[in-house]
């Protein structure tokens, strides 16, 4: 039987997820997600048109805070957890690109 | 002292016939001798535990007034934000990281005066079923050193079954409390969701996941409820007081059921092991004795409750732990040579293969192309699977059911093959697809000696009745008391 | 070889606009611009392990107004998603948007054009988002990460491409910026990057009779207005030259990234990431959706003002002012209402418009705030322009009234007496004075009465003499009369 998910699938599900992963590795997830894909499958054995997808189960809605400030961590336990920090900022290797999305 | 129970040694305390130091360095006493053994803590905090205790005492002779937990020495699960020493979530990507910050829970222990002794181990952002996960150390079961604990509050409740402490908080994604209850012969809820606060629990799928209270009692998890439920401010799914009535559970407890109805669901108990199946049945015979109707129902989708969990739990893991990128706090990997690369590499480096996996479902499942198809299929079968809940809740007051198809497994056994861990989480997840509270009580023992545990479900924010319910069976049956030895 | 060759220009863009809330739209940290790094951060907006947001209902709300000056329809049903990538000024790696059910969508803002008409071009949508932090590149080696900026509310608007020119492009721009502005929900400070603009543009060529659409391009991040309108200028040359040695059309290619270079004043092609744009995003399971009713609904509409494009064509039309001077009197919200309430307050629309757009403006750029905010009452500038109109001081006085009002604050009644500047009407005293001016010049008499073209200078000498004398008190229409009296 056709594999759910192949390797090469794998490798760009892996970079999108940010997972620098080894050759095992690969092989090893592509077995297991594939077996676990195909387990989920099952699903498709229920006709599901017309059902309402179900993202929470809370009866609520409408949570809203007023607008006031509050007092922030400060800067030296912002940065007391960061790898590598320059003065008052995070500290990271050269970016090069441009990637915000904002 | 260690056979008392929560609320026990809190009256004592209270009434000073023993004291929480007392009390605080006894469990010490067991952690340096049984933790080399079952390793249920990641960290432990003996000095501020023995500085909170010698407070509490010298309040109580004071006569001033204390916190329902006064005294009482707890346990954290270790995803659980504390100001005190490390939060890992038995990750080795934050294995140094210090919160700034204490979870709602926390504050609400510590302003109940309980005394934090330690945090516990768990899978690895508790993802898993077995303890087996975490990236940090080993916990045994202490029915049998052989055996896991379940998980993922493996550490939690082998901690409270081995008497490391006198109540624990775990958290429950898919069963996560109830399992590991069941497998170490102790109570374990999981309150409906937005009950308690998770405000401060590291997220693994935000839509399911609830704190709840693993005890030797059904009254100590009632007395847990009192101090942990109730609506903060900070956590926009916690629910108000219009919608979860704030109750005092210990005092509900007391309050007579006249009339009760039970749903079981044969069919799909079918799959568990016949001695657990044999156990479950014992103890729905106590209820029938004590005047329970009991009624047959079919819930036919619970079979899918696997399949629509682990793509919805794990695609919104995969966006909850992306944060762990080696850029603000948590590991990062020496080899880095560009951004994209600390990304990268420090997460390749510090994540254990169970969280890699379900990452890369998780990000599968939202990817251009499958979402219709795996989450949002998954989300509809959600929808249905509440649906069967609603419906049976119109005709019971609760469900019965095994909570785990077998009793503890051995170390190793399913290590290696995921979906078979997958699978035994059958009768434990759709509770937390539905957003409803389950219990786990002591309801016998297996051939070898493993406890078995009996599942109620009620409808949401039913948790008083749930505890009144439960409460019932263990009033009669002796399985609560029985402890595991010490093994050494 | 000559063809036939005509083009038009098509853009649509897509503007973030900061919101000026007290606080983030999930946490409590102030937003403030120009602090010092990493010190407006909390565990909430650092992303960090266990934090969960809670929305901030002004930010809504102010979203909710522009929508509605938007002439969009507000969702009654609105939600939360998460939008997934990966970069360091974003600490969770996903950025709380919207996605399929934005807060506004379908409407228009009506934008003027030169010829002093204007033009609606449509809204697609307006939805709420958090903002990211920022990134340094300036330190060397490596780049800096400042978190300040993280999670400031920000309105995501695009219209669609209904813009020809790079002038019609400016002008939504500042359209947008003065209505948001005047609706007080955003300081909209280019310099600060309160705007900022991403135009995505193409052409329609036709050649001989055969329509041919370059590739879309979009411009990233623009934030002043120079860049916008050149680079859309630089865009439009720039693709016609593409096609005109390439041919290259729509659809042989993807959308293509490009940013402006400030310096060179071209737009450069970017560099897209391989895996760029599967954002997957999800429902944020950390949030609740919200409702709009119909009573919040009208108390925000309550919050509406006549909007800058209203005002200033009402100027127009009903004060008959000139469609320069309308836009400047619109520019700001606060300079509006003054001349507003000046005219309800009895001011003659004209000379009130000259006194705030010449001294009024000036005295402002000044002090760097709009004339609107120099602290004056309404009815005391209406009293100065009516005081011009009145003839009891001159056009020319009016000035250093208005600027001796800002500095002391006193009437101008008051203030035209102590400096002196109360023009002389009285026929009787100026008679006099006159009488002496026409007997100490009677060639200048002969000269008038003469007729001729000597005589409408001797005329206007005479008028100077008797301002000379009346030490410039005298009403000058006043003396005019009464020289016409006595000389014919
Ligand atoms: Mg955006
Ligand atoms: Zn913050």
């Amino acid at each position: 039987m056709a594999k759910k998910i192949d390797q090469n699938q794998v490798i760009k599900v892996a970079k999108l997820s940010r997972l620098d992963l080894t050759e095992d590795e690969v092989q090893e997830f592509t077995g297991q997600l594939s077996a676990i894909l195909d387990y989920v499958e099952k699903m498709n054995e229920l006709d599901t048109a017309g059902v309402e997808p179900l993202a929470h189960c809370l009866p609520v809605s409408n949570v809203l805070r007023e607008d006031s400030a509050k007092e922030s961590l400060g800067t030296e336990k912002v940065l007391a957890n960061a790898p590598q920090r320059d003065d008052e900022f995070f500290k990271v290797p050269k970016i090069l690109d441009d990637g915000s999305g904002a | 002292m260690e056979e008392l129970s929560a609320k026990e040694l809190r009256d004592k305390i209270a009434a000073r016939q023993i004291s929480s130091l007392e009390a605080t360095e006894a469990v010490f006493k067991r952690i340096d001798k049984l933790e080399p053994v079952i390793g249920a803590y990641i960290s432990t905090y003996h000095d501020l535990a023995l500085e909170k205790a010698a407070d509490v005492d010298r309040r109580i002779a004071a006569g001033q007034s204390v916190g329902q937990l006064a005294g009482v020495p707890v346990a954290l699960k270790d995803n659980m934000c504390t100001t005190f020493g490390a939060t890992t979530c038995a990750s080795r990507i934050l294995e140094n990281f210090h919160a700034p910050y204490n979870a709602t829970v926390v504050e609400k222990l510590l302003a109940a005066d309980a005394v934090i002794v330690g945090k516990a181990n768990m899978d690895e952002f508790a993802m898993g079923s077995s303890t087996e996960n975490s990236g940090l150390k080993q916990t045994i079961n202490p029915w049998d050193a052989s055996r896991v604990p379940g998980g993922s509050s493996g550490g939690s409740c082998a901690a409270v079954a081995g008497r490391l402490c006198f109540a624990a908080l775990g958290s429950d994604t898919g069963g996560s409390i109830r399992q590991p209850a069941s497998f170490c012969g102790v109570v374990g809820l999981k309150p409906t969701y937005g009950c308690v606060s998770r405000y401060g629990l590291v997220a693994y799928g935000s839509s399911l996941d609830q704190i709840g209270p693993i005890t030797q009692t059904v009254t100590d998890s009632a007395l847990m409820m009192n101090v942990i439920a109730g609506h903060d401010p900070a956590d926009s799914t916690s629910v108000d007081e219009n919608i979860s009535p704030v109750f005092d559970y210990l005092e509900k407890l007391y309050e007579p059921l006249d009339k009760l109805t039970i749903a079981i669901v044969p069919q799909f108990a079918a799959g568990a092991d016949r001695q657990v199946q044999k156990a479950i049945t014992e103890a729905i015979d106590v209820y029938k004795k004590l005047g329970a109707e009991i009624i047959e129902v079919n819930m036919p989708h619970l079979d899918y409750a696997i399949a629509a969990y682990y793509l919805i739990a794990t695609a919104e893991a995969s966006s909850n732990l992306a944060r762990y990128d080696g850029v603000h706090y948590g590991h990062r990997s020496e080899k880095a040579e560009d951004y994209i690369e600390v990304y990268s590499k420090s997460r390749a480096e510090a994540f254990g293969k169970e969280v890699k996996r379900r990452i890369m479902l998780g990000t599968y499942a939202l990817s251009s192309g499958y979402y219709d198809a795996y989450y949002l299929k998954a989300l509809k079968v959600r929808n249905l699977i509440r649906a069967d809940f609603t419906g049976v809740f119109e005709k019971c007051d609760c469900i019965m059911m095994p909570v785990s198809p077998t009793t503890a497994f051995k170390i190793g056994e399913k290590v290696d093959d995921p979906l078979t861990m997958y699978l035994s989480d059958i009768y434990t997840i759709a509770a937390n697809l539905a957003g409803i509270p389950g219990i786990s009580v002591p309801c016998g023992f297996d051939d070898n000696n493993l406890p078995i545990g009996l599942q109620i479900l009620a409808p949401a924010f039913g948790e008083d009745k749930l505890l009144r319910i439960a409460r019932m069976f263990e009033n009669q049956t002796d399985w609560h008391k029985r402890k595991a030895p010490d093994i050494s | 070889m000559s063809s036939d060759l005509h083009y038009k220009l098509i853009v649509g863009l897509e503007i973030h606009v900061q919101l000026c809330t007290k606080s983030k739209m999930f946490c409590g940290c102030a937003v403030e611009f120009g602090q010092k790094p990493n010190s407006r951060v909390c565990p909430v907006c650092l992303g960090m392990p266990g934090v969960l947001p809670v929305m901030n209902k002004q930010a809504f709300e102010y979203a909710v107004l522009v929508g509605l000056a938007l002439n969009c329809e507000i969702a009654q049903f609105t939600k939360w998603d998460r939008k997934s990538y990966y970069y360091p000024d974003l600490p969770k790696n996903y950025q709380i948007s919207q996605y399929d059910l934005p807060l506004s969508a379908n409407g228009y803002i009506e934008i003027p054009l030169e010829s002093g008409k204007t033009k609606n071009i449509s809204i697609i949508r307006a939805h709420l988002e958090e903002d990211a932090g920022k990134n340094l590149h300036t330190a060397g080696n490596f780049s800096q990460v400042d978190l300040n900026r993280t999670g400031t509310p920000l309105l995501e608007i695009v219209t669609e491409p209904d813009m020809n020119s790079a002038a019609e492009v400016r002008a939504l721009a500042v359209e947008l910026q003065r209505m948001v502005r005047f609706l007080g929900v955003s300081e909209a400070d280019m310099q600060k990057g309160h705007m900022r603009f991403e135009p995505n543009i193409n052409l329609i060529i036709t050649r001989d009779g055969t329509e041919y659409r370059t590739p879309i391009v979009e411009i990233k991040n623009l934030n002043s207005f120079r860049a916008l309108e050149r680079s859309v200028d630089y865009e439009q040359a720039r693709q016609l030259d593409e096609f005109l040695e390439n041919g290259v059309v729509m659809g042989m290619g993807n959308k293509t990234t490009r940013g402006w270079d400030d310096e060179k004043e071209i737009t450069v092609l970017q560099r897209e990431k391989e895996e760029a744009h599967d954002y997957r995003y999800f429902p944020d399971p950390d949030l609740v959706p919200v409702k709009m009713t119909p009573q919040w609904l009208s108390e925000i509409q309550g919050r509406l003002c006549e909007l800058p494009i209203k005002r200033q064509l009402r100027y127009v039309d009903q004060y008959k002012l000139s469609d320069y001077d309308a836009g400047v009197l619109t520019a700001d919200r606060s300079t509006s209402d003054l001349f507003d309430e000046a005219v309800k307050a009895g001011a003659e629309p004209k000379r009130l418009c000259n006194i705030i757009t010449q001294t009024g403006l000036k005295i402002a750029n000044e002090k760097g705030c709009s004339a609107g905010d120099l602290g004056l009452k309404a009815q005391s500038v209406a009293n100065l322009a009516g005081m011009i109109e009145g003839g009891t001081i001159s056009a020319g006085s009016a000035g250093q009234i208005f600027e001796a009002m800002v500095e002391t604050g006193k009437e101008p009644e008051v203030l035209a007496e102590e400096l002196n500047l109360i023009q002389k009407s009285d026929a009787g005293e100026l008679e006099a004075i006159v009488d002496k001016v026409l007997a100490d010049n009677p060639k200048a008499v002969d000269d008038v009465t003469g007729g001729g073209k000597k005589s409408k200078k001797a005329r206007g000498f005479l008028l100077g003499q008797v301002m000379q004398k009346s030490k410039g008190q005298a009403n000058p229409k006043v003396v005019s009369e009464i020289l016409v009296k006595k000389l014919g």
